[in-house]
Formats: structure tokens, sequence, C-alpha cells
């Protein structure tokens, strides 16, 4: 059964995605900044995953969360040390600070990585699990889950724990957060660092699953944008659904249109969103 | 205006006018292309100076504007009427997208901007018969000699680079400009003091549309090869921002300034150090945020007409 397959398929890759884009989101709702780096901190997690995996033998799934402390560090400092600088600034100097830092990262992983595509080749492969007529290989699967799970941990960390809920509060009302005792900037450092954290997560796993170079971050940070505005800005559970929803739009697109459309496609529907429907399918305000 | 302020402006002028017959070509082509991109920091700050909109659009207009040019010349239209038509082109399809656009604010017109020239890359990368496709396009080649050639495009790209500025000019004393500033400082307030706030955005981001497109059909007559990538690059949209940062948005003079600098340190710093000169790029921009965010014109250097863009309060 062929749409089958393509639907498991795009399931698959709408978990990874809606792991992409979740970071951002968070990014996007509580800072108010767009993270144009978004895209290449998958990358670096991509390239952490792909060094620890060729020089010292770790499996990129077992990598994930040393990855993922790694960038929540780089993360932290970024926004501790620059960003926080400009944080009620318009959007035109946050976007472009966000652009500058992203131009210096990007040059450096040229620098030190060259443009060349690489990926993580598990030996033997993990194999394929037979549904019926289709296939699910599984690496994607896990991956896939691993995914899901990262997404959820961070729904849980923001509904539990206290910082989690500092972070919602300061994203609602930020001088009400502050008169409560929140320590304002430090959360904001906390939240573009637990960003940066998903951004590298998602990049271990991505390691596995596609080839990477320093030139693909900026079609990461793309499916982002559009998972943001499909699912709506401002929830987890939005993000999973514009996630799940673009990579089975993806999948079916490349069946009917060919592989070459599958990044209009979702251009044009992101244009077709914002103007009808700019709140997303699940948008609301504030974080939860 | 001052003495001081006009001797310095016919000083310039009396360079500008001079340059094509003393310069050597070298020369000629990075003045040429700093009056491209002062015309597009020009364009940009109609959109993003006057009117606050964090526009993106302007690799698209630059793009689409190299693009009609080329195809209307391989279709046997002269080149100067072919320039002329891609820049209505360009203006007719800016009005209508902006009227699409200009209702969402911030992050989402930021966005909106950003991928209209994405879309059209790839709608011109699939038009293969007409464009080319990712083949590129060659345009023909003028027949007469290379300085002839240098001093006529250079002629041509000062001509389009003085009607971007005649423009700034007028749209700052005109009730336009200041309807503009209104929306810059709040748009809401504007609207119920009577400012026609969608027809004022949707002027702005055609005007910031029509110049871009007739420097890119300029522009792609003057290398006579363009290709979809090169043409939408999204550094067109980007540089022009730097600039008029650099200068001061939302003054007249900056964007010019910011362009003149930039394309000096360009050509002065960048081009010595190949690997890096992106990330380089990437430091000035972070430092020039944090530390000069008005722009040099914010410093005193030079007092400003009008307000430059500041930093709000949320």
């Amino acid at each position: 059964m062929l749409y089958l397959q393509v639907l498991i398929n795009g399931i698959l890759l709408g978990g990874l995605y809606s792991c992409i884009a979740v970071g951002f989101s968070l990014v996007w709702g509580v800072l108010n900044i767009i993270n144009i780096m978004h895209g290449s901190l998958i990358i670096l997690g991509a390239y952490a995953a792909y060094f620890a995996f060729t020089l010292l033998g770790i499996n990129p799934f077992v990598f994930v969360p040393i990855a993922g402390v790694a960038l929540f560090v780089l993360g932290y400092a970024l926004q501790a040390g620059v960003i926080n600088r400009v944080m009620g600034a318009p959007v035109l100097i946050t976007l472009t600070l966000t652009f500058g830092l992203n131009l210096i990262l990007e040059n450096a992983m040229i620098f030190a990585f060259k443009a060349d595509y690489r990926k993580v080749i598990i030996d033997p492969p993990l194999g394929l699990i037979e549904i019926g007529s289709a296939f699910v290989p599984r690496d994607r699967l896990y991956a896939m889950l691993l995914a899901l799970l990262l997404v959820g941990g961070l729904y849980a960390v923001l509904r539990t724990t206290r910082i989690g809920r500092a972070i919602v509060a300061v994203r609602m009302d930020r001088e009400a957060a502050a008169l409560m005792g929140v320590n304002v900037p430090r959360i904001y450092a906390i939240t573009f660092g637990l960003g940066a954290l998903m951004a590298g997560s998602a990049g271990s796993l991505m390691s596995v699953i596609f080839p990477i170079s320093p030139l693909t971050s900026v079609a990461f940070l793309g499916k982002a944008f559009v998972i943001c505005v499909l699912g709506g800005l401002g929830s987890i559970p939005g993000v999973m659904v514009g996630g799940i929803a673009l990579g089975v739009l993806e999948s079916f697109g490349s069946l009917w249109l060919g592989p070459d459309y599958s990044t209009t496609i979702a251009f044009v529907l992101l244009l077709a969103l914002l103007m009808f429907r700019p709140t997303g399918i699940m948008g609301k305000r504030g974080f939860e | 205006m001052t003495g001081g302020r006009l001797l310095m402006a016919v000083a310039a002028a009396a360079m500008v006018g001079a340059l094509p017959f003393m310069a050597d070509n070298y020369i000629l082509r990075i003045a040429t292309s700093m009056l491209m991109y002062a015309t597009l920091a020009m364009s940009w700050n109609f959109i993003g100076g006057f009117a606050g909109y964090p526009s993106f659009a302007t690799a698209a207009f630059f793009g689409l504007g190299a693009y009609a040019g080329a195809v209307l010349q391989t279709k046997g239209v002269p080149m100067i009427a072919a320039w002329i038509v891609a820049g209505m082109i360009v203006t007719v399809f800016a009005a209508a997208v902006g009227r699409a656009i200009l209702h969402l604010r911030g992050h989402y017109f930021a966005i909106a901007s950003l991928v209209i020239a994405d879309v059209l890359r790839e709608v011109i990368n699939g038009m293969t018969n007409l464009t080319g496709g990712g083949m590129g396009l060659n345009l023909p080649v003028l027949k007469i000699d290379v300085t002839t050639q240098a001093q006529f495009f250079y002629c041509a790209m000062l001509a389009v680079a003085l009607l971007a500025l005649a423009t700034s000019v007028i749209l700052d004393r005109s009730r336009v400009g200041f309807g503009l500033r209104c929306i810059e400082q709040n748009e809401d307030a504007a609207l119920r003091l009577g400012i026609h706030t969608s027809r004022y955005k949707t002027i702005a981001f055609s005007l910031s549309s029509v110049y871009p497109a007739l420097a890119g059909a300029v522009y792609a007559s003057w290398v006579s090869y363009i290709d979809p990538a090169e043409a939408f690059d999204v550094l067109f949209s980007i540089k022009p921002i730097i600039m008029a940062l650099l200068g001061g948005a939302g003054t007249i003079v900056g964007p010019v300034v910011g362009a003149f600098i930039f394309q000096v340190m360009e050509e002065l710093v960048w081009r010595n150090f190949l690997n890096v000169h992106l990330g380089l790029l990437g430091l000035i921009v972070v430092l020039l945020i944090l530390f000069l965010p008005k722009g040099l014109l914010g410093i005193g250097l030079l007092s400003p007409r009008g307000r430059p863009l500041t930093a709000k309060a949320p």
C-alpha cells in the first residue's frame, strides 16, 4: 500500500521536525526573538555527534544528552553575554543581531569542518520493521521516538518545574514576573539555552538520517519557521501538530509533484497561512 | 543647510560627476556597485526606516527586476525600455504582495517578506523555457568597448541612485512621509488620528520595490549573466539593512553614507580574508547592533534630519 508507506514516512519525518522547531518556537514565544542561528545550532549538534561517532565510537542516540548539554551552555552564554543587551529593541535590531551571530557561527563551521556533506553510517544497519506491506526503518523510528520524548520532556519541564513556571510567567507578563521575584535576564538565558539544547539534540538525531553540512542549516531554519506558523506560536502541542503536518505534507507533496518541489510547497503554504490565518492551527497567546 | 554641509554636498556631487572621466575601470566598477547598494539601502529605508517595517524583500525585488529586464531583452526589447518595463512590473507586483502581507506586524511581516524571494527563486528555477532555470540566462552583449561600457553602466546606476535620493527627499517632506513616521512610532494611534495606514504602507512598500527593480535590471545588463541563486541572494536583502543601520535608518543621507563606508570596508578588509569574510561581516553586524544602534549619524558626526530608528520599550 503506497499511501500507507508515504504516510508512515511523513509521520517519522514529522516527529523529527517537531523536535527541530520546538526550541525555535520556545525562544520566539518567550523572548520575542527570531533566532536565525537555530539552523546552525542544529548543524553544530549534528557535527558534534558525527565526530563523537567517528573518533570516539559513541552512538549518536547515546550522544543526544551530551550534545544537548554542550549546546545549552553555548546558548546560555550567548544570551547572557550578547543578546540580553538588546532585549526589548525593535524586531529589526534583534533579528539583525542573530543574523550577524549566525554568520560568525556558520563561517566558523565551514572553516573548521569544510562544506562537505557527511553522514553517520551505523554498521551493521538497524534494519526494518514490516507492518503489513509497509516498512519502517528502525533508525528513523528510534530517532522519531527520541525526538518526541525530548519534546514531551520540555513540555513537562515547562509545566511542572519552578524554572518552567518562571519561563511561562515571563512569557505572559515580563513586568509582573519581575515583581514576583523572577530574575528575568536569567530566565531569558535559560530559555535560550533550552532552545539551543533542543536544537543540539535534534542535530544529533539528524546526523543518523540526513547528510549534514553547514550549507543545510538554512533549510532547517526554514522548516522551523513553517512549523511555527503552521502549528501556531506559543504552544508545544501546536509545534508537534505543525511538525507532523509538515512531514506528512512534504511526503505527499514529493510523491505527487516530485521531490524538487517539497520546499516550494512548504513556503507557499507559509505565505498562504500568514495571509489567512497568522495564528496557525492551534495558536494562542502564552506559552504552556 | 549650513555652509559646511553645503560644501560637503557640492564636493561629493563634483566627485561623483567627474569619476567616469578620471578613474580606471576597477574604481569605476566599485563605484557602480556602491551606487547600486546605496540605491538598495535608500529603498529599504522607505519601508524599513520611515515606516519601521522590517522588510526582507529587497532581494525579491532586485532579482525579479533583473529577470524581468533580462527576459524582455532576450525577447528583443531594447535595453533601456526593458529596464523601465521591469521597474513597472515589479512595482505592480510589490503593490499586490504588499496588500496581502502588510497587515502582518513584527516577526510575521519579516518572515513573509523574506519568503517572497525564496518562492520567486523556485518559480524562476522551474520556468526553464523562459529563464533558463538553474542554468542561468545570458544577456545580449553590448557592442561598445570596455571603458565606454563601464562609464555607461556607472551613469545608468547613478541615474537610478539619484532618482531614489530624490524620492527620499520628497518623501521626507511630504504628507506621506510624515504619516509613515507616525506609523513607525505607533501604528494604532496613527490609524485613530485618521492616517490611512494601509494605503501609506502600500505606497512605501511599492516605492521600496521600484528602484531595486531598476538596479537589478541594470545590474543584469552590466554583468550580462544572471542565475536564480545569485539574483535572489539573501545578502541583497541583508546588506542594505546593515548599510542603512550603519548610517542611520530613517534618515536621508544615512543609507548613502552607510553604503559608502560598507563598500570601502569590503574592498579594503574583507577581500584579503576570503575564508572568513562572512564571519567578519557577522562580527561587524554584531558590534554595530550592540554599540551603534542609531548608526553613525546617531553619534553626532552629522546632525540627521528626521528621527533615526531608536530602541523602544516593549
